[in-house]
């Protein structure tokens, strides 16, 4: 039997109804913002908080300035790399876990939704404590006798691909999880048995099979991290400040509405563009 | 197990309760200072919590914002879940799609997005507004987990109840529901527990007059250290961890998550 409603078409409003609601909810609260947005995005601006109904491509524009392109350049390579070290430590993790007892497995994965649901504030808070000076790890050292005295390693680059890093290692667990438990065990005992190494076994087996949530997992952590706005604030120093902060700076601070929507609407096409390339390389490369 | 991989699982449990062993430690300093580790043990802070009418209001909007804005994402979630299982029409495929995009664009966009919508609408500020926005937000993830629910449900029951007579909501009532309840029940804990936790959208949306917890914490940073925020900070952990306890314990939260062991005879 082919599943109930196959072939089956609804009609009347009574049967569309179920539709009709979620459909408007999405349209009035998500298309329309997105509409509105765009639209702003092309008027003019005249002084701070007021602008007026144009059609000028003034605020895209601006995106020829150099700050302006080095943000995004800085941003698209430092999340880029948080996206690579996040999947490169969580590809292992979630290998391992798989293998577990059904209750080991559960206790790993409610720790994991937990960390995930972690507010963004509260992570940075932590490991501004963990690496500043005053309460931090290098005390530890000082402890230890490795270090004099005791040092501060945030704010920074590194402390800020570390945030970015955690923030987004659960999330990557759980877009990674269904795929690798769907992984065949035997398969890989298998190639064992026929005297693969371990590793050669991961490269050839294991690596192969996950290329394509391997792919969907680097694009959308690395979105993911794109959208971060407390971290770079907490973690990094003002140079290290990413276009999401720029965004909301023009739009709560600067008031200026029209040019943080020109810069919203261009880093979403920046991501879809990303994930569209990224999905064709992926595709060209798969074997037939 | 190899030991090897014994000693990774060991690692990134350490990596991850790092800031948490941080955090609890710094909300047990009797002194308002920020020492690791804690330079004595006590409750103050936690007492300070309860006492003190900023925080408790905080965490009221943050509360009311969860339950609310969940609420909303399962009620929009769950008819276009159902829709989709039901009648399997291509033209309403896209909706799906639609309802998991503000989740995975960069949550920036979204909150500007919502931020210029909400001043055109006049509500900007309002904490209608926040709920509103975190439902659309987070209708990504009840969205996900009812779609897996309904693809568990055992279609030829579906199809002999029709057989016997049975009308759409006494199917719904007897055969759909008892199957799709726990994937329910996770989609509205994802979308209550993130939203509790929501930073950017709660802030653009409506942060200088509806303040909600992680937008407090913030703050306060910004204004000077309290062992406040450290309290608040373990509160919501527990919380978090709590609620998807209660969702491992009475569903099966692996194949919540999309875990399905290869089919095997």
């Amino acid at each position: 039997m082919s599943g109930a409603g196959a072939g089956e078409r609804p009609r009347g409003l009574a049967q569309h109804l179920p539709v009709l609601w979620p459909a408007a909810m999405l349209l009035g609260f998500f298309v329309v913002p997105f509409g509105f947005m765009l639209t702003f995005s092309f008027y003019r601006r005249i002084q701070a908080g007021f602008y007026e109904p144009a059609f000028v491509l003034d605020n895209y524009a601006r995106f020829l300035s150099p700050l302006f392109v080095d943000t995004l350049l800085f941003s698209i390579g430092l999340c880029a790399l948080a996206a690579a070290v996040c999947v490169a430590l969580a590809l292992p993790f979630t290998l391992a876990v798989a293998r577990l007892r059904r209750r080991t497995q559960v206790a790993w994965m409610v720790f994991i939704l937990a960390v995930l649901s972690l507010s963004e504030v509260i992570i940075g808070f932590s490991w501004s404590v963990l690496l500043g000076r005053a309460a931090g790890i290098s005390n530890l050292f000082v402890t230890l006798g490795l270090l004099e005295r005791p040092e501060a390693y945030a704010p920074g680059f590194l402390a800020l691909l570390l945030g970015l890093s955690f923030l987004a290692f659960p999330y990557a667990v759980l877009l990674l999880f269904p795929a690798v438990v769907r992984l065949d065990p035997e398969v890989i005992e298998a190639s064992r048995t026929l005297g693969a190494a371990p590793l050669t076994a991961f490269r050839t087996v294991i690596l192969p099979a996950l290329r394509s949530p391997l792919m969907i997992g680097l694009i959308l952590v690395f979105v993911f991290t794109l959208g971060s706005y407390l971290l770079p604030q907490m973690l990094g120093r003002p140079q290290h400040w990413t276009l999401s902060i720029l965004i909301t700076d023009q739009a709560i601070f600067q008031s200026n509405i029209p040019f943080a929507a020109a810069l919203a609407i261009f880093l979403m096409l920046v991501s879809l563009a990303l994930v569209a390339l990224t999905l064709a390389l992926g595709r060209r490369r798969q074997p037939a | 197990m190899s030991l090897l991989g014994r000693l990774y699982l060991g690692l990134v449990a350490a990596f991850l309760l790092a800031p948490l062993v941080v955090v609890a430690g710094v909300s047990l300093n009797p002194q308002r200072c920020l020492l690791f580790p804690p330079d004595g043990v006590s409750l103050t802070w936690y007492a300070a919590l309860i006492e003190d009418s900023a925080w408790l209001g905080a965490m009221g909007n943050s509360l009311a914002i969860a339950l609310l804005s969940a609420s909303l994402a399962v009620a929009i979630a769950l008819p276009l879940a159902w829709f989709l299982w039901r009648w399997r029409v291509r033209w309403a495929r896209p909706l799906f799609t639609l309802g998991l995009a503000p989740f995975l664009l960069p949550p920036v966009i979204t909150a500007l997005g919502f931020l210029v919508f909400w001043i055109e609408v006049g509500l900007h500020g309002r904490m209608l507004a926040t709920v509103v926005s975190h439902a659309l937000f987070f209708v990504a993830l009840p969205l996900a987990n009812l779609s897996l629910g309904f693809e568990s449900i055992d279609r030829e029951v579906v199809e002999a109840g029709r057989v016997l007579g049975a009308d759409e909501p006494t199917l719904f009532r007897t055969v759909v529901l008892p199957a799709i309840a726990p994937y329910l029940v996770a989609g509205f804990a994802f979308a209550f527990v993130l939203s509790l936790n929501e930073y950017i959208v709660a802030y653009m949306v409506a942060g200088f007059t509806v303040e909600t917890l992680p937008i407090r914490i913030f703050n306060s940073l910004r204004y000077g250290y309290t062992p406040v925020m450290a309290v608040v900070s373990v509160v919501f952990v527990l919380l978090a961890g709590l609620v998807f306890a209660l969702v491992a314990r009475y569903g099966d939260l692996l194949k919540l998550l999309g875990a399905v062991r290869p089919q095997r005879e």
